[in-house]
């Protein structure tokens, strides 16, 4: 099935026949870089990658001739919505937007989960990872990744005690990456440490066996620490434990990714204490790849914050290297990630990414001095903590003591970390040694295994394994009738069919809305109020979610969210239409085959000038900046001026700005203005624009103009239209 | 344990060293810590492991689960889970899938007893 962009995913469509879907590839697909010095657009870049046939560029690139340049990094978007059909949704929307790394966000508890959950019920935070849900998002995100034109990698996590039965579904359904970091389930999530690594060495190899990339888990210990500027030297520990061990297991160095984050934050003097240890990280780790993590340790609710903290992450990706780049969401700090802030930080990244592309062809770090001086330090201090582990007795003599997680920059210690009990923990002594005859007639599988003697893989003895063979795989639909994506569906069937519209920003139709409000109180009064005003406005469930004391006296900013649950049926409301315009590079041509001279002034007893400004003058996008050459004649002109002038310079068209409405004035403005013209023998070759806040284009035309131009006219509808009516005039 | 900074103390040994020794001896002291743990994985099992590899004969996720749990009771996940369960099919001339659903039915146990001495 092809998607058409004017349509919205169909649901149905995706979950027909998934259980004959099989996935069309395996494995993790990087970008397909393009050579130094490739031209996009304008300009020359060093640093990315081929572009989309479908994409929404960053807001600004209109004025850069529509230019989506995509970085050489993959960039991952973080979809967290609980349920897997919204979780479709704005999978498509972050690769429009160029993210082509989806990593869905499991659900709370899932990593205590003795099994696999099959079906689609909904979750916290994130969704149950099941094979229905698994299947049916490669599906929709083989048509996304036809849609624009580039692979993308779809990701989750293989942790937890049921690990090696996880990385078999991922390996099974073409996922094409996944977290897996035994220190992760034992330091984090308390699972046993032996079943933990043992289960982790299945599960590793399974991923091997499927190209799957694998990312650790390293970034939790940034997150949690105390101070997180002193948590570097135990940082490069957990990476290598991990990297080392998933190695020796059979994940090749390539496909064995760092998550680096760049521990410290704002107002800290971060890039000073972060590019010493991305140095060092880079250094020590240059066999494996790194995925870049933004951070989240220093992140609050102000979002603006949050994305200058993330911007500052992203110039260490560029003054290092970062092979994938991850997004956080700017709003993480105060909800569960809405959809449009997935987006936000894919265009965060992607701005940043582009804004710095081939940086280091001009600036190089630093040989000698602070820089080289503290990416050794780190490095001594990691190895002392490797030392250390080993005069403990090993690793997990090492994790009983407390050795992990600790708030002390190592050697330092402040004894908090986190201790782990060997025979503790969720599935202790649940380990069973293989004794000689231990079979397992099946592929990818780690460890002692007495297979019968001549085989030619492992899985002849059954003829065939599910790896070999997908058409052995058993698919289980739904187990719970009533939490399901098919009940859930079914909700807002309705609402669908009808295409009533209502504001969402987690689930289609969830109600929320975000509104931005300064009050001229202190925080505390202002917060009150401004629940007060949200229930006023009939909000549900208002919400401060974001404050900001611009004055302890003066004011606050505050964010307010709230449900507010009205449908909007777009067929009992007026549209206007949206007038074509003629490209910005065929209105220059034209105007420069065939000059177009036009005078402007607002009229009447009006001072305002702004408007006619905006529209005309090049600084501010306007007509002159089309080469159309304009006479400004000011403010309160009168209407016979304006009329002598344009004769006088044999003008193509007079355009005037009439903002005062007192008495229609605006009206009387526009009918003279004709009239005058229609006296003087001219109106049929001169055209006449009005513009003012008031003005519409219908109004404009009811009073004899040939178009009127209201509030957030720019000079190229202005230009368009010019070059358009001139046209029809001249033939 | 609580300790101060001594870090320009325990550098002594290391403070000579060249970029390049200073990254072998890192990589030398991981891989001393995690070889044992690979030894580990190579010569254990888990319940999960056991339904990974049931998994991939082609047997359901619910399936796995029952039947790794009465081969677990049995005490004879040492031998796979997998193993038992195709020693059942060979013995019985049938597909895995149907020697699956009939031990978790409780059929053809005595095939495994007789094997392995019945386990507990």
């Amino acid at each position: 099935m092809t998607l058409d962009k004017n349509e919205k995913l169909n649901m149905e469509e995706i979950l027909k026949d998934l259980d004959k879907y099989h996935p069309r590839r395996k494995g993790w697909t990087d970008r397909k870089p393009l050579p130094p010095g490739t031209k996009i657009g304008p300009f020359e870049y060093y640093q990315v990658s081929e572009n989309l046939k479908n994409s929404i560029p960053l807001p600004v690139a209109h004025a850069l001739q529509n230019i989506d340049p995509q970085p050489d990094a993959v960039i991952t978007s973080e979809i967290a919505s609980g349920r897997f059909e919204d979780d479709i949704r704005r999978m498509r929307m972050a690769a429009w937007h160029g993210a082509d790394h989806m990593m869905v966000i499991r659900t709370t508890g899932q990593s205590h989960y003795d099994g696999l959950i099959e079906g689609t019920p909904e979750g916290v935070g994130g969704v149950p990872i099941t094979r229905k849900q698994v299947r049916a998002s490669r599906k929709a995100l083989d048509m996304i990744e036809d849609e624009v034109g580039r692979p993308i990698n779809f990701h989750s996590y293989v942790s937890g005690v049921a690990g090696p039965e996880i990385a078999v579904l991922f390996a099974e359904e073409g996922v094409n990456g996944a977290h897996q970091d035994p220190q992760y389930n034992v330091l984090y999530r308390n699972v046993n440490m032996l079943r933990s690594f043992v289960d982790a060495a299945v599960a590793k190899k399974l991923m091997a066996g499927a190209g799957i990339a694998q990312i650790d888990g390293a970034h939790n210990a940034n997150a949690t620490a105390r101070e997180a500027w002193k948590v570097m030297p135990e940082l490069l520990v957990q990476h290598a434990l991990n990297s080392k061990y998933s190695e020796l297991v059979g994940i090749p160095a390539d496909k064995i990714y760092l998550s680096t984050v760049p521990p410290t934050g704002t107002p800290g003097p971060v890039l000073r204490m972060d590019l010493p240890y991305a140095v060092a990280l880079r250094e020590l780790f240059k066999n494996y790849k790194m995925r870049a993590q933004m951070n989240t340790k220093y992140m609050e609710s102000d979002t603006r914050e949050a994305t200058v903290t993330h911007v500052l992450n992203l110039l260490i990706s560029r003054l290092t290297n970062a092979h994938i780049q991850s997004t956080i969401t700017p709003d993480e700090g105060r909800n569960v990630p809405w959809h449009y802030n997935s987006i936000h930080a894919v265009n965060t990244a992607k701005q940043a990414l582009n804004g710095m592309d081939g940086l280091l062809e001009m600036v190089q770090l630093k040989e000698e001095g602070m820089l080289r001086d503290q990416a050794r330090e780190i490095k001594e201090r990691a190895v002392l903590f490797l030392e250390e582990i080993l005069e403990d007795g090993g690793y997990f003599k090492a994790v009983e003591d407390g050795f992990f997680v600790d708030s002390g920059r190592y050697p330092e210690r402040n004894g908090d970390g986190i201790a782990r009990d060997s025979n503790g923990g969720v599935g202790a002594n649940t380990i069973i040694e293989r004794d000689k005859e231990y079979m397992a007639p099946v592929c990818d599988h780690f460890g002692y295994n007495k297979l019968p003697e001549g085989l030619k893989k492992a899985c002849d003895p059954i003829d065939e394994c599910t790896l070999c063979n997908p058409e052995k795989i058993v698919y289980i639909d739904e187990l719970d009738e009533e939490d399901n994506a098919n009940q859930r569906l079914a909700k807002m069937q309705e609402h669908r069919e009808k295409g009533l519209i209502r504001p969402e920003v987690e689930w289609y139709g969830d109600g929320w809305v975000n509104t931005h409000l300064f009050l001229p109180a202190e925080p505390k009064v202002a917060e009150a109020a401004a629940i007060e005003w949200a229930k006023k406005l009939g909000m549900e469930n208002p919400e401060v979610i974001h404050k900001q004391t611009m004055h302890p006296a003066e004011g606050t900013f505050i964010e307010l969210k709230g449900q507010v649950n009205i449908d909007i049926d777009p067929s009992q409301i007026e549209i206007p239409e949206e007038e074509e315009l003629i490209p910005e590079e065929e209105i220059l041509k034209e105007i420069k085959d065939k000059p177009m001279r036009v005078v402007a002034a607002t009229v009447g007893e009006d001072e305002h000038s702004v408007g006619m400004r905006e529209i005309i003058d090049i600084k501010h996008g306007g007509i002159e900046g089309f080469g159309i050459k304009a006479t400004y004649l000011g403010t309160s002109v009168s209407l016979q001026k304006a009329v002598d002038a344009a004769e006088e310079v044999n003008a193509d068209a007079i355009l005037i700005s009439t903002i005062i409405t007192h008495g229609d004035v605006h009206r009387l403005n526009m009918k003279k203005l004709h009239d005058l013209c229609v006296e003087r023998g001219i109106r049929d070759r001169v055209i006449l624009v009005a513009g003012g806040t008031q003005v519409t284009n219908d109004i404009a035309k009811d009073c004899g103009m040939d178009a009127g131009f209201g509030r957030g006219s720019k000079g190229h509808n202005v230009a368009s239209f010019l070059v358009k009516r001139r046209r029809e005039i001249q033939g | 344990m609580e300790r101060q900074d001594d870090f320009a103390r325990r550098r002594e040994h290391l403070k000579d060293l060249s970029e390049e020794e200073l990254y072998q001896r890192f990589w030398q002291l991981t891989e001393e810590i995690v070889s044992p743990l690979v030894d580990m994985a190579k010569t254990h099992t888990s319940p999960s492991i056991e339904r990974s590899v049931l998994l991939r004969m082609g047997l359901d996720s619910m399936q796995a689960k029952e039947l790794v749990k009465k081969i677990g009771d049995r005490e004879l996940l040492s031998k796979g889970a997998g193993h038992v369960l195709l020693k059942v099919a060979q013995e019985k001339g049938i597909d895995v899938k149907e020697a699956a659903q009939a031990l978790i039915e409780d059929r053809y146990w005595e095939i495994v007893d007789a094997h392995w001495g019945g386990g507990k």
